[in-house]
């Protein structure tokens, strides 16, 4: 057996610092919802403390172009999280953000392979589980250590195509795979609870389909640190992440139009006055 | 063709172990069999999963790799469509994908195993390379050069087995983007590619028996278009012919006409394509291309060579 690397050893993730960090990650995007309208907050506010584990925790990271490990968006639409948390690492920079789905700027609402720090082009849902699950193999296949990280929505869960990746993967039993399911229980219309029922059990169809699985709060930084080292790895794993879409300002926690809507002036002064401490 | 393919890759791949093959529950012919008894964890198959299939082969160039997927063409094209376009041709990654039996080459199967507007489709996406090969021998050349190409995604079109020589008389050798003037002539010049460029060697017979003298010449790549080759064609011949195994929306045809209207071309031009219709007929590849008009006697007949 390997050794595990000290900085993946338990208790080896500060989640107070994670905490501070996702506060000023999310107060980060309210300040860009400010200048532009097209983004995605509340989706972008359930994934933050998955993210803010994978790039601070998880991933072994060398160079915007080719690092060791990879991390792909697959719900394209959360691409904020990774921008705030890219330009906080110095991958991009201020005016990146400032430009933000702006002519002059080359950041979208939807993230761009070739973009520093973007490892796939991503928007249309179901497409990460496949790219990722080609990465896997072509770490194994080169004899690299490389670990791939996706992350998907809960209704990513809904295209075939991700349980085609899924069935490969495992017919692969890519160990060197996690795919962290950002399970906020709402598609853009609606509740997966309400409108699809069965879409539940999640993490029995994962393992169902021949993953390793666990479930996990998905805004507590080190549950998920934890759930992701402690795995068994003889195959891939999925984390299933539940969250709460909008997590971290009330009015737009589980209320559908947040999907979509940028909040007004008087809205974004709530929300910040309500960005100062956050639960798990 | 399919066999030649088989064979080249093989021999790549022996050398380059970057190569991979990425099936969909296709019996790999010939020395694709060889190569995954040789090199098993460079063959993959993903089953009756084509959207895996087409997200693997860009994650796997991604980090590194460079595979080839390859099936039936329209399981290669048609079922993961919006893989193709977003992972493959708008992330711009150089991977091949092998559509086998373009057309209607499979023509006992039905119209779900009719890639007949494969070329059109193709050659509509931004980045994508699309080249059909009309013999072995030009498959051969096509398949290397995709092996080392860096340029972007290839939409690599072949048929199926048993095609016969047609490009060994060739002055020029096969180039990427350039047309391939396989016959010389002076009076009519015929622009096809694919299997079907035999054809357009059953009616150069006929027009030669009229007395006339004719060009043939493989248009294998169809994206980038050699648009400069095919100008001078059409300025420089009184007659220019189209045969080409697609649908007329999107074909050769319709850019060679287009291209025509553009340069104020003279000169006399006729298109035959596959009809814009599911024709529900069951027989050999002949017998389907008859139906839909692609017969030695029908197209002879309509150029007015009886």
């Amino acid at each position: 057996m390997p050794q595990t690397p000290a900085r993946l050893r338990r208790n080896a993730f500060d989640s107070a610092a994670a905490r501070r960090r996702c506060l000023a990650y999310r107060r980060r995007v309210l300040d860009i919802s400010q200048q532009v309208t097209a983004l995605h907050v509340a989706p972008a506010f359930s994934c933050m403390e998955i993210v803010d584990v994978i790039f601070k925790g998880l991933m072994r990271w060398t160079s915007p172009v080719h690092s060791p490990d990879v991390f792909l968006m697959s719900k394209g639409h959360g691409c904020l999280t990774q921008y705030v948390i890219l330009e906080e690492m110095g991958v991009l920079d201020r005016k990146d953000l400032e430009l933000y789905c702006k002519p002059a700027g080359r950041l979208g609402a939807h993230p761009d392979f070739g973009t520093p720090g973007i490892g796939a082009s991503t928007g249309s849902l179901g497409h990460g589980m496949g790219m990722a699950t080609g990465m896997a193999y072509a770490e194994r296949l080169q004899k690299r250590d490389g670990k791939i990280f996706v992350l998907l929505s809960d209704g990513e869960c809904q295209e075939g195509s991700t349980w085609e990746g899924a069935m490969m993967a495992a017919n692969l039993r890519l160990d060197n795979l996690t795919a962290f399911v950002d399970l906020n229980d709402f598609g853009g219309l609606e509740r997966m609870s309400e409108g699809h029922r069965a879409f539940y059990p999640l993490a029995e169809k994962f393992a169902a389909f021949g993953w390793n699985t666990v479930e996990v709060n998905g805004h507590a930084a080190d549950e998920i640190f934890t759930a992701a080292i402690d795995a068994n790895r003889d195959r891939p794993l999925a984390v299933i992440c539940r969250t709460v879409k909008g997590k971290g300002v009330s009015y737009m926690e589980n209320v559908p139009i947040w999907h979509y809507r940028s909040p007004n002036r008087e809205e974004y002064q709530q929300a910040l006055a309500e960005l100062t401490e956050i639960s798990e | 063709m399919r066999n030649r393919f088989a064979d080249v890759f093989y021999e790549l791949g022996k050398r380059d172990p970057r190569l991979c093959v990425i099936v969909a529950d296709i019996s790999p012919a010939g020395s694709i069999a060889k190569f995954r008894s040789e090199f098993p964890d460079r063959f993959i198959n993903t089953g009756v999963a084509e959207q895996i299939m087409i997200g693997m082969v860009a994650g796997m160039v991604q980090r590194g790799l460079r595979p080839f997927a390859y099936t039936i063409a329209t399981f290669t094209l048609y079922r993961p469509f919006e893989f193709v376009r977003d992972d493959l041709c708008y992330q711009n990654l150089p991977v091949t994908i092998v559509g086998i039996g373009g057309g209607v080459t499979y023509s006992t199967l039905g119209g779900t195993h009719h890639a007949q507007e494969d070329v059109a489709i193709a050659s509509t996406i931004p980045n994508l390379n699309v080249i059909a090969p009309c013999d072995p021998a030009e498959a051969e050349a096509a398949t290397r050069w995709c092996a080392q190409q860096e340029i972007g995604p290839v939409y690599l079109r072949l048929g199926k087995a048993g095609e016969p020589d047609l490009s060994s008389q060739a002055k020029t050798p096969w180039t990427f983007g350039k047309v391939r003037e396989l016959r010389e002539g002076r009076d009519v010049c015929i622009l096809s590619y694919g299997p079907i460029v035999k054809r357009a060697f059953e009616v150069a017979e006929r027009f030669a028996a009229a007395g006339r003298s004719v060009s043939i010449v493989s248009v294998h790549t169809l994206k980038p278009l050699d648009r400069a080759g095919i100008g001078e064609i059409l300025g420089k011949f009184p007659h220019v012919v189209v045969i080409e195994e697609c649908a007329p929306n999107g074909s050769l045809a319709m850019r060679v006409r287009d291209l025509a209207w553009e340069i104020q071309a003279r000169c006399r031009l006729d298109v035959f394509t596959l009809q814009d219709a599911f024709i529900h007929c069951y027989g050999s590849h002949d017998d389907l291309l008859a139906a839909h008009g692609l017969s030695t006697a029908h197209i002879c007949a309509r150029l007015g060579l009886t």
